[in-house]
This record gives structure tokens, sequence and C-alpha cells, in this order.
């Protein structure tokens, strides 16, 4: 069974046509880039697989398992982690309670026993400490822990934010516009962490990126959509001499009268 | 919450009592010991909904009511002879075991009636939510006041001789223990749950509730339980509230009251329990010392509020604890976070 299936996904904002008929499956284990001009529709297609849009029309099947219109904390609890283009972290709350929160699903507790502290409590609270603190020494976080995420240099939030996702065990990590204002040196650091939590977490990423210099270093495979609809689909090496890619990126060239 | 400073607070409730039955706290002093109990747990429930999940409820005095007219009602139905109820269904002698009992059903009727806020909020937030507080308010305070079985405008009274029925049985100030107690575990109750993973998810939610709700935190039943929460507390405010006066209206739980709360959370910091705590304590104190000037109260009360946001919008500790402000204050009393 393919990890993700989307068949034919079609999303409309009104009279806009955002996605149109997109076609993919991951079978888990790739690495796959999606990229595309501005207003392509490329983070309308993230946010149909993660549950904030239902779409209007196709399927999303995780697992053989339809998720399309759940809604988003259940899609994120069957195994889908996503970043963001802005960094969403919780700046009042501190990088150790980022990284512990992002876990809710797991903690099989609520109210009563929150205020009770019973031992179930007790257990789960120090299993999501442990899983916190781990992705702490992982990451190299750890003199961060009790600092509040905004004051962190802008390559260490992606960096959180990237833990913060990796915190729920996820099976498919999305990765949206993970370089964007990054400086050339934290782009090749993003570089080396993309790689090493592909291998460390037998992870399926999926990113969407403007850096080509990211795209084409990582991805083993890459989808371009223009206007919401595919119009390539191939290795890095094929895409880049697509014409249909050279058009959406630069533009028709000028008929010549010379 | 740190076992010394329960045991502080046990040792000052018993103090408390026992100089109420030894006459050496006098009436007057049992009554305003009374009202700072209701403010603490007025202001640190609203506290719950306004600072840690960053809403801006401004209806507060209408759970509370919710409250205190279930609360009363239910007691004067039960436990006394009344011309509304007829004779008393349980002997009044009863009261002393069933009264908490009464005043949890408070709770749970305010709880429900939290909903009505709770529900719209899975849609709207901010200033359209605090509009929709403000209608729930109002329609409170209005159906008590068209409800004449239980006295419309004219309010409800009877609570007195509950009090005298459960004085009569066991001679101790009751209203004061279950206000004392009521107050301890309120905060108790909202201490361990803002402090746990679980808890901390609501303020995540006022962080950023697009992150709150991809990173797995269910936004709609941690917005039930805030609010459900809040307003459940301000219902056992309300209950002891009108135990307290002995006679309720709906002209007392009006947007002043809720005003009233406001001020206090916004005062302590918004996200500060013990700030809610202190300026709970701080205003009640200093409204009854300025009694004498009563009618500028609310001159004084929504001057207060501007002063406060020109100056210090964050209040007197916004979003830290009194540990994180003094912290000598946390060293003495021996913070040991368990390592885990």
């Amino acid at each position: 069974m393919s990890l993700l299936e989307i068949r034919d996904l079609t999303h409309f904002f009104g009279g806009l046509r955002a996605v149109y008929n997109l076609n993919l499956t991951l079978e888990g284990g790739e690495l796959l880039g999606l990229i595309g001009p501005n207003g392509a529709g490329k983070t309308t297609v993230f946010n149909l697989v993660c549950g904030f849009y239902r779409p209007t029309e196709g399927e999303i099947q995780l697992l053989g398992k339809n998720i399309a219109g759940l809604r988003p904390h259940k899609v994120t609890a069957l195994g889908i982690a996503r970043t963001f283009q802005n960094i969403r972290l919780w700046n009042t709350l501190t990088v150790f309670d980022n990284l512990c929160i992002s876990q809710h699903y797991l903690l099989g507790y609520g109210l009563v026993k929150s205020v009770l502290r019973t031992p179930s409590f007790r257990a789960s609270e120090a299993k999501v400490r442990r899983t916190a603190s781990e992705l702490l020494e992982l990451l190299g976080l750890n003199h961060y822990a009790k600092e509040y995420p905004k004051n962190l240099p802008y390559g260490l939030q992606r960096r959180l934010e990237i833990g913060r996702a990796l915190s729920i065990h996820p099976k498919l990590l999305l990765l949206d516009e993970p370089a964007a204002g990054m400086n050339p040196g934290e782009v090749e650091q993003l570089i080396d962490l993309i790689r090493w939590i592909r291998t460390e977490f037998k992870l399926t990423i999926w990113l969407i990126e403007h850096h080509m210099r990211v795209v084409m270093s990582v991805c083993d495979h890459i989808k371009v959509l223009d206007f919401g609809e595919t119009i390539a689909d191939g290795t890095p090496d094929q895409v880049k001499q697509n014409r249909r890619v050279i058009q959406a990126y630069l533009g028709e060239e000028e008929p010549s009268y010379a | 919450m740190r076992s010394l400073s329960i045991l502080a607070y046990v040792l000052l409730g018993i103090l408390l009592v026992a100089g109420a039955m030894g006459n050496w706290v006098n009436s007057y002093i049992q009554l305003v010991i009374m009202y700072i109990g209701i403010n603490i747990i007025l202001s640190s429930s609203l506290n719950l909904v306004n600072g840690y999940m960053g809403e801006f409820s401004v209806g507060h005095a209408g759970f509370m009511a919710v409250g205190a007219y279930i609360t009363s009602v239910l007691n004067v139905w039960f436990f006394t002879d009344s011309t509304i109820f007829g004779p008393s269904l349980f002997p009044p002698v009863s009261a002393v075991v069933l009264f908490p009992v009464t005043l949890l059903i408070g709770g749970i009727g305010a709880a429900l009636a939290g909903l009505l806020v709770a529900i719209p909020s899975f849609r709207t937030r901010g200033d359209y939510l605090a509009i929709i507080t403000l209608a729930v308010n109002y329609i409170v305070k209005s159906s008590i006041e068209n409800l004449q079985v239980i006295g419309g405008a004219r309010g409800f009274m009877g609570m007195g001789s509950v009090v005298n029925a459960m004085k009569s049985a066991v001679q101790v100030p009751w209203i004061l223990i279950w206000v004392l107690i009521a107050t301890g575990l309120a905060i108790w109750v909202l201490y361990r749950f803002v402090n746990s993973t679980y808890g901390k998810g609501i303020v995540a939610i006022r962080d950023d509730e697009i992150a709150a709700e991809i990173m797995s935190v269910d936004t709609r039943r941690m917005k039930m339980v805030a609010f459900m929460l809040s307003s459940g507390l301000a219902g056992i405010a309300g209950g002891l509230f009108a135990h307290v006066l002995g006679y309720i209206n709906p002209g007392t739980f009006t947007i002043m009251k809720s005003t009233e709360v406001l001020v206090m959370v916004y005062l302590g910091g918004m996200g500060s329990l013990s700030g809610s705590v202190l300026s709970a304590v701080i205003l009640t104190v200093g409204l009854e010392l300025f009694r004498s000037f009563q009618v500028w109260k609310w001159v004084v009360v929504p001057l207060l509020l501007i002063l406060l946001m020109l100056f210090r919008p964050e209040g007197l500790f916004g979003h830290r604890e009194l540990t994180d402000v003094f912290p000598w204050l946390g060293r003495r009393f021996a913070k040991k976070e368990r390592q885990v």
C-alpha cells in the first residue's frame, strides 16, 4: 500500500481554480519537491493534505484511509506533520514546551487527570518530556530549552519548527518553503538537516521550495505546478530541461525579427 | 501546587475560622474575607479565558448569576419552608452535608451556560466573540428578570435561613469555611490545569491557533474545556456570593460586575494566577477602605482601567507568576520540579 495517494484533487476558492486534477503517489521513503511560480497552488495542496480545506473534488488517502475533510488535528494524529512558510511557533511558551505541546494527541488524559495528577498522567507527561528532551539533544538546541522561540536566530527557529513537527513521530513530513528568508550559510545547514532527518527518522519528506539550490540538491523527484495544474514531473535534471517549466518561470521567448 | 503553600493556606484558613469563632475576627472582617475569596475565584477563572486563552470575555457575571440562582433555588427548595416551593424537601439540618452538592450543581449549570460562548468560539474570536459574551451576559440577566417563579426583577431570598439551619446543627461560620475551601480548590485546579502539557494547549491556541490545530491540539475541545471550567468556577463563586448576602437580584449580575472582574484580571496581569489572586485582594480591600466614597466607585474603577492600559497594559505581572518576579519566593517555597 502506498503511503500517500492523491487522486484527481481539485480545489476552488469561489470561482478561482487553485488546484486542478492533481495526481500523486508517495510509496514511502521518497523526498519529493513541489515547485512552481508564485500563486501556483503549492501551499493550497499542503493545506488540503493537512485538512485545513476540504477539497472540492478528489481523494487523499493516507495508507489506504481517506483523509480528505478530516479536521487538522486528526490528520496530524494519523502521521502527517508540517511546517509553515512563515514560521509559526508559540512565542510565549518555552522552546521545551513547544516540543511538548505538539504531542497533544499522545497525551491520553483530560482535565480531570491533569488536576488529580494520576499515575497515567505522570507516565504520559514523562513520555512527552522524554521525547522533547531527545529532540532538543538531536537538534542541538539544548541550551535554548528555557528560551522563548522569538529570541532564537532565524535558522534555529526553523530548526525548532522542524523539530516540533518531528515530535509527533510523523510518517510524512511536509516542509513549506523551509529555506525562505535564510542566508547562504543557513541554507547549507538546512540542506544537511533535511538529508540527516531523512536517514535518521526514515521519513518521507515532501517539500515546497523556491530556493533551487535546495530543491535540486535534496529532492529525488520533482513535481512542477502552474496555475494549479501539473506541468512537469520527473528527476531534477529532467525538470530543469523541461520547456514548459522554463516557460512558466521565465516566460515565452519573444520571437526575434532580426 | 507546592505542598508548603498548600500547608500555609490550610493553616491560614484554620486561623481565620478559629478567629471567627473566637470573635477575634469580627463579622465585618469576615465579610470582607469572603468577598476576597469570591473575587479570587472570579478573577482567576476569568483569567483562564482572557489571559491564558487570549479571548476577551466580558460576560463573566452572567455565569456567576446562573450559579447563584441554581444554588440558591436548590437550597431554598430543599432545606427551607418557603412560599414558592412549600415545605422543605429534606430535613433542614442535611444542608450541612448537601450544601457543597448544591454548589457543585450550580457550577455545572453555569458550565453548561458556558457552552453558549464555547460553541460560537469555534468559528469566531476576538472582538466578535467579546460581543457574544456580552450578549450572553444580557440573556442570562434578562431571562432571570422575566422568570417570575424565582422572583423576577425583585430578586430571590431565603438563603439566610439555609445558613441558619446549618448553623443550628453545628455552630461554625459555614459560609466562610466553604468560601475558603472553594477558593483553595479553584486555585489548585487552575494551577494544575495550566501547568500541565494538556492545559498549555490553550496557551498554544492563544499564541497561534493554526499551529495549534496542525500540531494535534484539538482546539474545539480545548476551547470547550477552558470556557466551561471558567464559567463553572464563576458559577460556584456565584453560589457562595448568594449565600454570603442571603439575597440576590438580577441587577447584581450586569456588565458592571463583569467589568469589576475584568479590572481584577488586567490589574493582576493576563496569564498570571498569582497576579489575579493579588489583585483580587488589593481591589477588594481597597474598595472597602474607601467605602465612604462608594458613589465614586464607577469613576475610579474605569479610571484605573484607563491608567492601566496606558502605562502598564500587561498588568502587575503579565504572563509571569509571583515566583518569576521575586525569585527568592520560589527558593523559599522550595520549587521542586519533579525530574522526569
